[in-house]
């Protein structure tokens, strides 16, 4: 371990702003970007199941017509 | 020759394989970003000029390779479509874009609030960064050029042709800060010298750039399999696969 404390280390030798800075808008990016690629993909689910009802119910109905 | 690959341009056999590949790559990026980070932010001494703010370094490098290698592999993938009309790498391309503009982004800010304490300000127009920004705006571009047309064949090759147009600005950015006087050190690591880092810093970089590689293989193949599944949503197996799904609660 190169600190002597846990506030010593996150004092980072007086450059704290610079490098939590750095840490936290990265994460920040990546943890926006896995968010967007999981919602993205679960929209994706949810519209392609209501295609798929929609398409069940307009197969029933010309069933029923015919 | 090689026909046993055929079969992996099925949409069905890719998306599974996608599929297979995707937690490994996610947790070896989870066990090297953690190790590394923990590493090189608390375990690894203080730079003797910089002191503590060079430990941004193991976000920095990481990001910086890591955008220019996600832009190669996507204008490799875009050259393969290209030429070869394989609808997934055209899929790759759409996928990994928006994965290295996140990479580059992360690239300059880090930058940023290292170049701050260290030459006194923010931003510079200086070679190596401006090329850098550059590679933002052609990874924006793709993106904005593939979402452009709702024609996805059509999107697939603009988006392609640009992804290969840009691979100039590769070794613009690699050789800035040789061809330019620049702010910005000189390569570290990738060079045919030996590192001019120590051991006890150089470890943990190199984990991270591992674990960072790892992770934009990760989100660019959950991208990837989102986005074939979009393409491909009025076949039969992907309607099944989503029926099954969605019932049983995504």
């Amino acid at each position: 371990m190169h600190f002597d404390s846990f506030s010593d280390f996150l004092a980072m030798g007086g450059y704290a702003f610079y490098v939590w800075l750095a840490y936290g808008i990265s994460a920040a990016s990546l943890i926006v970007l896995i968010i967007n690629s999981v919602v993205s993909r679960r929209q994706l689910f949810r519209s392609i199941a209501t295609q798929n009802r929609r398409q069940q119910r307009q197969v029933n109905a010309s069933a029923k017509e015919s | 020759m090689w026909k046993w690959l055929h079969p992996w341009a099925k949409p069905e056999k890719s998306y599974a394989l996608a599929g297979t590949l995707l937690p490994w790559f996610s947790w070896l990026a989870l066990l090297a970003i953690s190790v590394g980070s923990v590493w090189g932010l608390a375990y690894a001494p203080a730079d003797y000029q910089q002191g503590d703010s060079f430990r941004i370094i193991y976000l920095h490098v990481p990001s910086a390779m890591l955008s220019m290698g996600g832009y190669l592999s996507m204008a490799i993938a875009a050259l393969v479509g290209l030429v070869w009309q394989i609808r997934q790498a055209d899929m790759y391309v759409a996928a990994t874009a928006p994965v290295g503009a996140v990479f580059t982004f992360i690239a300059l800010i880090t930058g940023a609030a290292w170049g701050k304490p260290m030459w006194g300000a923010w931003w510079v127009w200086d070679a190596r960064l401006t090329s850098e920004l550059i590679l933002l705006f052609l990874y924006l571009g793709v993106i904005g050029l593939y979402n452009a047309f709702s024609d996805k064949v059509m999107a697939g090759r603009a988006a392609g042709i640009l992804s290969i147009v840009g691979v100039i600005n590769l070794p613009i950015i690699h050789y800035s800060v040789e061809w330019w006087n620049t702010l910005h050190q000189g390569a570290t690591i990738s060079k045919f010298d030996k590192p001019s880092m120590d051991t006890s810093m150089l470890w943990p970089l190199l984990i991270n750039i591992v674990g960072y590689g790892a992770l934009l293989g990760a989100v660019s193949l959950y991208r990837f399999r989102t986005e074939l599944i979009k393409r491909e949503r009025q076949r039969p197996w992907v309607k099944a696969m989503v029926t099954a799904k969605v019932s049983g609660g995504v």
